[in-house]
C-alpha cells in the first residue's frame, strides 16, 4: 500500500482493514451512546442547558478534527481517493453523510409537513437517483479509476475543452450547494450555543477545514462515517419516541398510516369549522384591503393617513374616553411613514391571502382548483422527480465517492449500501411530518391561549418566523389558521413535543451539524480538486510533482472555503432556489455526456462539448427567464407567462436540458468523425471489470 | 485489444439486466406517479396507496433494484471470467 497510510485507518490486507474498521466504529458508536447518556444524567443533576450545547459542539467538532488529524496525508491517491480501499459498507455510510445535507436533515420533514404529498417528490427524487448511479455510472467510473469527474470527460472525449466544461459545471453546482451548507452550519451553531451567526460560520468552518485540509478524501471519508452514525441516531430517537407516545409502537415507519387516517379526518373537520372560517375570513379581508391600497398608490397613502387622523380628531372633538383616543393615536403612529414603507407593508399584508385558504389535505395527490390545474400540478411533480433523480446521478461530489472503493464489485455493492443508509432517514421523514401534524391538529388546535404547551412558548420566543400563534379572532382558543409555522421547526422541536429531555434537543442539533459539515466537506473537496487536479495539473502544469499538487489543492481548499463562508455570511436570499437549481444544472451538464461516454462508443468530442453546452445553456436560459430572482439579476422584463413552457416551474428546468443534451450529443457525434481507436478501447476498458489482454492502465496514482 | 464472443455476450447480458431494472424503476416512479390521483382512493394499511408508494413503496423498490443489480453483475463477472482479483 502507499506510504501515506499510517495510524488507525490502515491495515495489512483489505479484509483485516475491514475487520479493524468494524471494530473501531462499533466502539465509537458505543462511546457516543455512553456520552449522550452521561450528559442526560448530568442534566438531571442540574447541568445548565447552555453547557449542554457547548459540550455537544466542542465534543463533536473536536472529534471530527481528531479524525482529520489522525488521517493527515500528502500522498496523492490517499488525498484524492482515500487510497481506494474504503470497503463498500463504509463508503455507503460516507456517501449517506455526504449526500444528506442540512436540507435533508432539518428541512425535509418540514417541507413534507407544509406541502404534504407534493413534498414527496424530494423523497422519491433524492433516492431513486441512486438507481441511475448504480446502473449507469458507479461501476464504470470505478473501473476508470481516476480522481475526478472532469478526469473522465477529459480522457473519454479527449482534449481540454470537454474537461474545462466539466470543471465549470462542477464548480457551478458545488459552490452554490456549499454556500447553503455553511449557512446551515452557521444557523445550527448559533442555535446550539448562542454565538452570533458570523462567529458560528467561522467556528463551523474550522471543523470543516481541519478535516479536509489535512487529510483530503481520506480524512473526509472517515469523518463522514462518524458523522453518519451521529446524524442517524439523532434523527431516529425523537421520532421513535413520538411514535411510542401516539401509537404505542416504536417503529413509526410501519404504523403512521393509521395516524395519517386520523390527520385526514381532522382536516375534514377543520376545513368546514366555523371558527376556522372566521379567522380565514379576517385574513382575506386584510389581504383584500392591502391589495386595494397597493393598486391605489400613491393617493391611497395620503387617503389612509387622513382617514386615521380624522378619526383621532373626531374622537377628541366628541370627548371620547381616553383609552379610545389613545388607541386611535397609536394606530396613526403605526401608520407607514412614507409611500415606500406603505408599499412594503401592504405587499406583506397582501401576502396574507395565502393564509386565507383552507388547510391542504396532506395525502391528496396533485391538488388544484380544476382538472387543468391538477394536471399542471402532476406534470410539475413528475418533472421535479425527474430532475432530482438525474441530478443526483450527476453531482460530482457523490460520483467521486465511488472512486474510493477497492474494486468494481465493491463499487456496485457500495451503491446499495449508500441508498440503504439514505433510505433509513428518508422513509422516516414522512412519518415524522405526519406525527407532528397529528400533534398540532389534534392537541394544539383548540387549546386555550392561556394554556399553550411549553414547547410552543419557548419556540415562539426563539424565532417568530419558525412559529407564531396570534389570536386573530380574539376568542382565546387556538385555531389552525392562527398558527404560522416554519418548516425547520418540525425536526428541531420534535424532542420537546415528544417530551424528551434537553440533551436530545442538543443531540438533534449535533446531528444537523454533522449533516451540514459532512456535505460541506465533500463539496469543498470537489471544488478544490477540480481546480488543482483538473485545471492546474492536467491543463497548466502536467509535470508538477505529487507533493506540489496536493499542496496546491490544500491552498485552494482554504481559499474556496473562505469564499463560500463570506458569501454565506451575506445571508443570500434565494439560497434554497440555488440549491435546487444545482440539481437541474448538474443533470443537464453531466448526465448525458457521462452516460453516452460509457454506453455509446460513437459519442465524440464535439458531440459531448456541444451537448454539454446546449444542456447547460437551455437549463440556465429557462431559469433566467422564469425565476423571480434571476429575472431581476438579468433584467428580464417580458412576462413570466410568455416564457413558461408547458407550465413547468424553473426548479425543473433540467427537464429541457437533459433531453436536449442527449439529442445534441447524438446528432453532432453522427455528423463528425468517430473517436479514434484508443478512445474506443477506453470504452471497452471501463465496461469490463477485468479484461483479458487489456493492457490499458487508467488507475490514477 | 480484441473482444471475444464471450465478452460481447457479457455486455449484452449487462445491457439486458440494465434495461429490465430501468423499466421497473420507470414504472415504479413515473407510471405509478402519473396515476397517483386514481390509485389514492385505495387504502393500504391506513395509507392512501399513492401516498404510500411515493413515501415508502417506491423507495423499497429502488433499494431492491440496486441490491439485485450488484448481486447479478457480481455473479456474471465470475461466470464470464471478467471478475477482478481479491486485491488489485
Amino acid at each position: 500500500m502507499s506510504g501515506g497510510s499510517s495510524g488507525m485507518f490502515s491495515g495489512a490486507t483489505q479484509s483485516a482493514f475491514n475487520t479493524q474498521l468494524k471494530k473501531i466504529y462499533t466502539w465509537y458508536t458505543g462511546g457516543f451512546v455512553v456520552f449522550v447518556v452521561g450528559l442526560a444524567i448530568l442534566e438531571q443533576m442540574g447541568l445548565p442547558r447552555a453547557w449542554i450545547g457547548y459540550i455537544f459542539l466542542l465534543a463533536t467538532v473536536g472529534l471530527y478534527a481528531g479524525i482529520g488529524i489522525m488521517s493527515r496525508t500528502s500522498d496523492a491517491a490517499e488525498y484524492y481517493v482515500a487510497g481506494r480501499r474504503v470497503p463498500a459498507l463504509f463508503n455507503g455510510m460516507a456517501t449517506g453523510a455526504d449526500w444528506m445535507s442540512a436540507a435533508s436533515f432539518i428541512g425535509m420533514a418540514g417541507t413534507l409537513y407544509l406541502t404534504g404529498f407534493g413534498g414527496l417528490a424530494f423523497i422519491m427524487g433524492w433516492t431513486g437517483g441512486y438507481c441511475l448511479v448504480a446502473l449507469f455510472l458507479a461501476p464504470y467510473l470505478r473501473k476508470f479509476g481516476q480522481f475526478t469527474i472532469p478526469d473522465f470527460l477529459g480522457a473519454r472525449y479527449g482534449g481540454n475543452i470537454p474537461r474545462s466544461i466539466g470543471i465549470f459545471a462542477a464548480i457551478l453546482c458545488s459552490f452554490t450547494y456549499v454556500v447553503a451548507q455553511i449557512y446551515g452550519v452557521g444557523l445550527i451553531t448559533t442555535r446550539l450555543t448562542g454565538v452570533s451567526f458570523e462567529v458560528g460560520i467561522f467556528l463551523g468552518l474550522g471543523g470543516i477545514l481541519v478535516c479536509s485540509f489535512l487529510g483530503g478524501m481520506r480524512a473526509v471519508t472517515w469523518t463522514q462515517v462518524a458523522q453518519y452514525i451521529i446524524l442517524i441516531v439523532a434523527y431516529l430517537i425523537p421520532v421513535v419516541w413520538l411514535s411510542v407516545k401516539y401509537t404505542g409502537v416504536p417503529v413509526p415507519q410501519f404504523v403512521y398510516g393509521k395516524v395519517l387516517e386520523k390527520v385526514s379526518a381532522r382536516e375534514q373537520v377543520l376545513i368546514k369549522d366555523p371558527k376556522e372560517l372566521e379567522v380565514r375570513g379576517i385574513f382575506k379581508a386584510r389581504a383584500d384591503e392591502a391589495s386595494a391600497n397597493l393598486k391605489g398608490l400613491p393617493s391611497s397613502f395620503d387617503a389612509g393617513k387622513q382617514k386615521l387622523a380624522a378619526a383621532v380628531d373626531k374622537l377628541k372633538a366628541d370627548a371620547a374616553p381616553a383609552d379610545q383616543v389613545a388607541a386611535a393615536e397609536k394606530a396613526l403612529a403605526a401608520y407607514p411613514k412614507d409611500a415606500a414603507a406603505a408599499k412594503a407593508q401592504w405587499t406583506k399584508d397582501a401576502g396574507l391571502a395565502a393564509r386565507a385558504g383552507p388547510p391542504l389535505r396532506h395525502a391528496q395527490a396533485f391538488p388544484g382548483k380544476d382538472e387543468a390545474a391538477q394536471d399542471v400540478s402532476r406534470r410539475n411533480f413528475l418533472a421535479l422527480v425527474f430532475c432530482l433523480m438525474v441530478g443526483t446521478a450527476a453531482l460530482p461530489h457523490i460520483l467521486m465517492r465511488y472512486y474510493t472503493t477497492p474494486s468494481v464489485k465493491e463499487a456496485r455493492q457500495s451503491v446499495f449500501w449508500s441508498l440503504f443508509f439514505i433510505f433509513l432517514l428518508y422513509f422516516t421523514a414522512p412519518a415524522l411530518a405526519v406525527l407532528v401534524k397529528y400533534d398540532v391538529y389534534s392537541f394544539l388546535v383548540g387549546t386555550e391561549f392561556a394554556k399553550l404547551p411549553q414547547w410552543v412558548a419557548s419556540w415562539t420566543r426563539v424565532d417568530p418566523s419558525l412559529l407564531s400563534i396570534v389570536d386573530i379572532n380574539r376568542d382565546g382558543i387556538v385555531q389552525l389558521a392562527e398558527i404560522a409555522i416554519g418548516g425547520d421547526i418540525v425536526v428541531l422541536a420534535t424532542p420537546e413535543i415528544a417530551g424528551l429531555p434537553y440533551v436530545i434537543s442538543g443531540l438533534v442539533a449535533a446531528g444537523g451539524l454533522a449533516a451540514a459539515l459532512s456535505t460541506a466537506d465533500g463539496l469543498l473537496l470537489t471544488i478544490a480538486n477540480a481546480l488543482s487536479h483538473d485545471f492546474y495539473y492536467k491543463m497548466l502544469d502536467p509535470n508538477a510533482s505529487t507533493a506540489r499538487r496536493v499542496t496546491i489543492s490544500k491552498i485552494l481548499l482554504l481559499i474556496v472555503a473562505l469564499a463560500a463562508a463570506s458569501v454565506a455570511a451575506q445571508k443570500p436570499a434565494d439560497i434554497l432556489f440555488l440549491v435546487s437549481a444545482a440539481f437541474s444544472l448538474a443533470a443537464a451538464g453531466f448526465f448525458p455526456a457521462l452516460v453516452l461516454g460509457i454506453f455509446w462508443k460513437r459519442a465524440n468530442k464535439w458531440g459531448a462539448t456541444l451537448g454539454m453546452i446546449a444542456g447547460l445553456g437551455i437549463t440556465f436560459y429557462y431559469m433566467a427567464t422564469t425565476q423571480v430572482w434571476l429575472r431581476g439579476v438579468f433584467g428580464v422584463t417580458s412576462p413570466v407567462a410568455d416564457n413558461i413552457w408547458w407550465g413547468i416551474q424553473p426548479i425543473s428546468a433540467g427537464l429541457w436540458g437533459v433531453p436536449l443534451g442527449f439529442l445534441v450529443i447524438i446528432v453532432v457525434s453522427l455528423l463528425t468523425p468517430a473517436p479514434d481507436k484508443e478512445t474506443q478501447d477506453l470504452v471497452e476498458h471501463v465496461r469490463y471489470p477485468n479484461l483479458a489482454g487489456d493492457t490499458m492502465k487508467t488507475l490514477g496514482t | 485489444m480484441q473482444l471475444s464472443e464471450k465478452h460481447r455476450e457479457y455486455w449484452s447480458k449487462n445491457l439486458a439486466i440494465t434495461g429490465i431494472l430501468l423499466f421497473i424503476w420507470f414504472v415504479a416512479t413515473f407510471v405509478v406517479g402519473y396515476f397517483a390521483r386514481e390509485i389514492n382512493s385505495i387504502n393500504f394499511f391506513g395509507w392512501p396507496l399513492a401516498f404510500y408508494m411515493a413515501a415508502q413503496g417506491s423507495l423499497i423498490i429502488y433499494v431492491v433494484i440496486i441490491w439485485y443489480y450488484a448481486r447479478y453483475m457480481n455473479k456474471l463477472d465470475q461466470a464470464y471470467g471478467v471478475a477482478e482479483g481479491e486485491e488489485e
